[in-house]
């Protein structure tokens, strides 16, 4: 008889207030195998993961533990079996050093010079560079995963979980991390690899399974199925086809011109000499790894910082350089933050009171009567946009909290465009939206952009990116790359400029 | 020369509730947590030791007594603020007045009495050196234990594991339940000890500053305490700074009255709430400043 | 344990009753001090809920409390709702009192008919500075308003018992530390004599329905609860982080101004070192009761002055002290956001 698998789950069931978010759910990982488990957003896996983690309890079902049925409580007890997580939204403690960081999870008997020599042992074992003196603020994206990977590595682990690991990295650093990854499997580790991309999993993944509304859709090896085979069982359907739009030349409606900005906090990023140009009818599309300075210049862009000098931000030709959110927003530009719940809409707020954070009596005069705010025009304007985009919701008076991150996104755009904006800036327009609302986003926008209005993109998805824009830039540490035309763009090449300086990439590219 | 040794020693001692209650309040902090009822809790403390005190004949009970009811009212703010995830702002602010309420009610009976403690004190042999003996060596020993408590706190927090832990919890409460720390237990215990430091405060108030028990006689003291916590950027030995300069502020008060100057009591009593915005203005000026060093989850609400 | 686990939508049957579960827990807490001190719990609780209902006098004794209490909190409210932690209305309370009683001390004896009302407006007015100064050390310093506000209230106390006891003391006082009485004119009137119930009450009840419309229907009260709710939201709207600090807060020192005026205006006729017995202290747990709402402030406010007045009569009737009313008001403010925390969580056993 073989040896029993690491981890085997059976007839998992969670459930939450009017969601079955994990029904009946198996799943086996062998030891030192690279396990794949993808689905939509919103398919059950982040609650499998916590499940597995012991961050949250199963309401039914059955946990195995090389062989053993266990039950874990908490995320300690996981880890003293074994397990370990790297979370994709890190859990690190910016103000402390990579080796506090470190030493939080090893626990009380750890040496802090030991652990300072270990971090830097592994990391030249593993291809994980890192300095255990630095404060993790100061640290770039990819290097904090490289923290958070290096943390689990020291707790020696037997089963290896990877949330949505390379959203935050360039093409090389994913080639990297999978070499890491190939390694400690090889040396008997089994790994857990959680993703919503398909060409990924079917490079790295000996078996993957796949999620689907809760329930488990299929297993299979990835490396023998299709990408169509795949996103059948993910998401039903095969992939909606791509938006695309006729492209238009027009003038310029957003021109961003040297602009230089230092940065505001110990955690921002400074811009140095950005240049941007944005004609009519035209997608630009800003690619690179989150952190690199793109909410500073979209702030800047939009007004929301006006520290901008005189002459460096022209909306419309003219220089609204010094002109606040609102002054902006009349000529015509519209802004989509990246930050939903909270920035793009007041979370307690009721859909009708969120169509007010961006529109007034200029842009719809039913919307305030006597100087007041009026009840039935802000309700009439939400349903207006419900109905138009498709968005699901109790109605006008549900919270914006009440919304799934879809529907929420679908109605920020909607409203945005509701407004018929002659420059729509959007940054990371479909993340964490299923696959439908992705693709109707990705059609409105290129839709707007086909009426003759400018649109500038800011994504971490490169693949979004390819498929919507003309042109690209590419952002790394606080600069914008020359412009490329998106169609045959070189994506290796793209991968190293967001890794190095854009401005050497480009002109060695050149 | 010879009246600047007694207003020294009169410095120290009126800047040591401070000092105590502000050592308190930053672990709490330190933690993540804002206890505005400090006010309220000294008061109940004070109280507390002082009927402490009064009944067993011993300052050690009494102060021991004040540290537990200190502790006690603390965890009563800290069952609703991390337990029940509310408010924190207003749930100290209902501890600070239901305290200053509650702490009348039970000192009525005490009201005019006085305990019966040896309040004079001295450092075998260094208390008979010239100037220093008067100014440092006459004092009450919980003077002492204050600095004590600085030291301790400020190697609790650089040295050692549970210090880290409890600056991580602090920083990122998420972060640091998502690796499997009890955060809401370290912040009730943040909150218990913060609490009983309060608590000795409170008491050192009533049994050895003032040895009376008085309604409302902590007097912003526990607000001050807190402003002390941002004046010290949460910083274990720049909050002794701070203490000893309110100290002073309180000593210049009485100094002056003492030397004749023509001005009203009512007026001079208002220096160190004065000082206190001042102080606050000017530290608080450079935003980035203050966010750098705040602990960041201060004063949010986590639950897991 | 128990667990909390959050709500899919904030419960509103939870919102409502909340106040009431509070209410109710307060009741049976104060039955059993009462109890403790060995009084009759049956008893205490008429002399909180009955006696103060059963007269016409009794009833005017009420609005007259409602009425600081119901100016503080309304003006409170907004402040929370925008996110400003104003703790110090009690301060502004009495800095209106004293900016008051400089107007009405030196209007000539009963000579206008405007008197009254330019003691009004100077309460306003020093009401509005002195917040306007916490607003002033937020905006322009970043210091802490929590902290600011609390310790300009113990100045303005101090301030208070300065005048009282040095400059303004009336010589005809025997040596109490009170001013000399105002003039009918500079006095703000009685609805309906022989009660004391002044016109302070009508104007604090307007202030509550035009809170209402400030709040829900007007752009700047949108703007600033935005700023309030959401900050980020607020910048990405592109409304002004300064305008919230200053409007809330000036706001709410007016209407605590307004309310010392009509403390010293009204039934004090003076100024005493004791104008305020913590009535902006009081309207903080009345703003939270009343769910930051106006309208709820009003009900809030009813129920604030019923424990007020019941704590006054059990001091003369029971023989408690004087300080079981701040009690009831802390522990009322616990119970009620503890039974808050079920809005939008419910209790899990596991």
């Amino acid at each position: 008889m073989s040896a029993p698998p690491r981890l085997a789950l059976a007839g998992i069931v969670k459930r939450y207030p009017g969601v079955l978010a994990n029904d009946r759910v198996s799943l086996e990982v062998a030891p030192g195998e690279i396990h794949g488990l993808i689905g939509e957003n919103g398919a059950g896996k982040s609650t499998l993961v916590k499940i597995i983690y012991g961050a949250v309890i199963p309401d039914e079902g059955e946990v195995r533990w090389e062989g053993r049925s266990v039950r874990i409580q908490t995320p300690s007890q996981a880890r003293r079996l074994g397990i370990n997580l790297v979370f994709q939204h890190f859990m690190l403690f910016d103000t402390l050093t990579v080796a506090e960081n470190v030493a939080l999870s090893l626990g009380s008997s750890a040496d802090r010079g030991r652990i300072a020599r270990d971090v830097s042992l592994f990391g030249e074992r593993y291809g994980l560079p890192l300095d255990p003196l630095r404060p993790v603020h100061t640290l770039s994206v990819g290097e904090r995963q490289r923290v958070e990977i290096i943390r689990c590595l020291l707790q020696r682990p037997r089963l290896l979980i990877m949330d949505e690991p390379t959203s935050v990295l360039t093409p090389q650093a994913v080639e990297r991390l999978f070499g890491t990854l190939r390694q400690l499997a090889a040396e008997g580790v089994s790994i857990l690899y959680i993703s919503h991309k398909l060409e990924e999993v079917r490079t790295l993944c000996s078996r993957v399974t796949v999620l689907r509304g809760g329930r488990v859709s299929g297993v299979c090896d990835p490396r023998e199925a299709s990408v169509a085979d795949l996103s059948r069982m993910m998401i039903g359907a095969e992939l909606p086809a791509a938006a695309s739009h006729a492209k238009l030349a027009g003038e310029p409606l957003l021109v961003v011109r040297d602009l230089s900005v230092p940065a505001r906090s110990h955690t921002g990023v400074s811009l140095h000499g950005v240049n941007l140009q944005v004609r009519a009818g035209e997608i630009l599309g800003i690619a690179g790894v989150s952190g690199n300075g793109q909410n500073e210049l979209l702030s800047l862009v939009a007004g929301e910082d006006r520290r901008a000098s005189a002459g460096s931000v022209f909306v419309g030709g003219d220089d609204v350089s010094s002109i606040g959110v609102a002054g902006r927003r009349t000529r015509g530009l519209a802004f989509v933050p990246e930050e939903r719940l909270g920035r793009g809409a007041v979370p307690e707020m009721g859909l009708g009171l969120n169509t007010l954070l961006t529109h007034d009596e200029r842009s719809n005069p039913g919307l305030v009567r006597h100087g007041l705010i009026s009840t039935s025009g802000v309700t009439e304007l939400a349903e207006r946009i419900l109905r138009q985009f498709g968005v699901r919701a109790a109605g006008p008076r549900a919270t914006a909290r009440s919304l799934s991150g879809g529907n929420l996104q679908k109605f920020i755009i909607g409203r945005e465009l509701s407004k018929a904006p002659r420059v729509l800036v959007v940054a990371q327009p479909t993340w964490g939206v299923d696959v439908g609302a992705a693709s109707q986003i990705r059609r409105e926008i290129a839709k707007l952009a086909s009426e003759g209005a400018a649109v500038l993109v800011v994504s971490e998805e490169l693949d979004e990116l390819l498929e919507l824009c003309d042109t690209l830039q590419v952002m790394a540490g606080g600069s914008l790359s020359e412009p490329m035309p998106a169609r045959n763009a070189n994506v290796e090449r793209i991968g190293v400029m967001m890794g190095s300086n854009p401005v050497q990439a480009s002109n060695a590219a050149a | 020369m010879e009246q600047l040794a007694p207003l020294i020693a009169a410095t120290l001692a009126a800047g040591t509730p401070l000092l105590l209650a502000a050592m308190g309040l930053l672990i709490n902090e330190r933690a993540g947590v804002l206890n505005l009822g400090a006010e309220g809790i000294m008061l109940m403390a004070a109280v507390a030791g002082f009927a402490g005190g009064y009944h067993s004949g011993s300052m050690l009970a009494g102060l021991a007594m004040a540290a537990l009811v200190g502790a006690i009212t603390a965890l009563v703010f800290g069952v609703l603020a991390v337990g029940l995830a509310t408010n924190q702002y207003a749930t100290g602010l209902a501890v600070a007045l239901g305290g200053a309420g509650l702490s009348a009610f039970f000192g009525l009976p005490y009201v005019g009495k006085s305990v019966p403690f040896n309040t004079t004190f001295e450092v075998p042999w260094l208390a008979d050196l010239p100037f220093v003996g008067v100014a440092f060596f006459k004092l009450h020993p919980l003077v002492y234990f204050a600095l004590l408590l600085t030291a301790a706190t400020a190697w609790f927090l650089a040295r050692t594991h549970a210090g880290l832990v409890l600056r991580a919890v602090g920083e990122s409460p998420e972060s640091a339940y998502a690796i499997g720390f009890p955060v809401r237990t370290i912040r009730l215990a943040a909150v218990a000890w913060g609490g009983a430091c309060c608590g000795l405060a409170g008491a050192y108030l009533s049994l050895v500053y003032t040895p009376l028990w008085v309604e409302g006689m902590v007097a912003g003291r526990g607000w001050i305490a807190l402003a002390l916590t941002t004046f010290a950027t949460w910083r274990p030995w720049r909050i002794v700074l701070g203490a000893y300069l309110f100290g002073s502020v309180t000593m210049v008060q009485f100094a002056l009255q003492s030397e004749g100057v023509d001005i009203a009591s009512q007026l001079l009593a208002m220096l160190p709430y004065l000082a206190t915005i001042v102080v606050l203005a000017l530290i608080s000026r450079n935003p980035a400043f203050i966010r750098i060093n705040m602990p960041a989850s201060l004063g949010k609400t986590f639950h897991p | 344990m128990p667990r909390l686990e959050p709500r899919a939508e904030a419960s509103q049957a939870m919102r409502f009753a909340a106040p009431l579960v509070a209410l109710l827990v307060t009741a049976g807490i104060t039955a059993c001090l009462m109890f403790g001190f060995g009084r009759d719990p049956v008893d205490g609780m008429r002399v909180f809920f009955v006696v103060p209902l059963e007269s016409a006098r009794g009833l005017a004794e009420i609005g007259l409390k409602m009425t600081p209490l119901l100016l503080c909190a309304l003006g409170l409210a907004l402040c929370y709702r925008a996110n400003i932690w104003n703790i110090g209305a009690e301060g502004q309370l009495l800095a209106g009192s004293i900016a008051a009683t400089g107007m009405a001390l030196s209007i000539g004896p009963g000579n206008s008919h405007v008197a009254g009302l330019l003691v009004v407006i100077a309460g306003a007015a020093g009401g509005a500075l002195w917040a306007g100064l916490t607003a002033l050390l937020r905006d322009r310093w970043n210091a802490n308003e929590i902290l600011v506000s609390l310790m300009l209230t113990y100045v303005a106390q101090l301030m208070v018992l300065y005048l009282v006891n040095g400059p303004w003391r009336d010589p005809a006082g025997m040596n109490f530390p009170v001013t000399r009485m105002f003039d009918a004119a500079a006095s703000v009137g009685a609805i309906v004599p022989p009660y004391r119930l002044n016109w302070g009450f009508v104007v604090a009840l307007v202030a509550a329905a035009f809170g209402w419309v400030f709040l829900f229907r007007s752009r700047i009260g949108y703007r600033l609860q935005v700023s309030g709710n959401a900050p980020l939201a607020a910048r990405f709207a592109g409304f002004s982080e300064r305008e919230g600090i200053w409007v809330s807060l000036l706001i709410c020192g007016t209407l605590a101004g307004l309310a010392g005026a009509f403390e010293v205006a009204g039934p004090l006729g003076q100024l005493t070192a004791q104008v305020s017995t913590g009535y902006g202290f009081a309207a903080i747990i009345v703003a939270w009761l009343g769910r930051l709402t106006p309208l709820g402030c009003v009900l809030a406010s009813f129920v604030m002055s019923l424990i007020v007045i019941g704590g006054e009569l059990s001091q003369s009737r029971l023989g408690l002290p004087g300080a079981i009313t701040m009690v009831l008001q802390g522990v009322l403010l616990l119970a009620l956001l503890s039974a808050d925390t079920f809005v939008n969580y419910r209790i899990r056993w596991r």
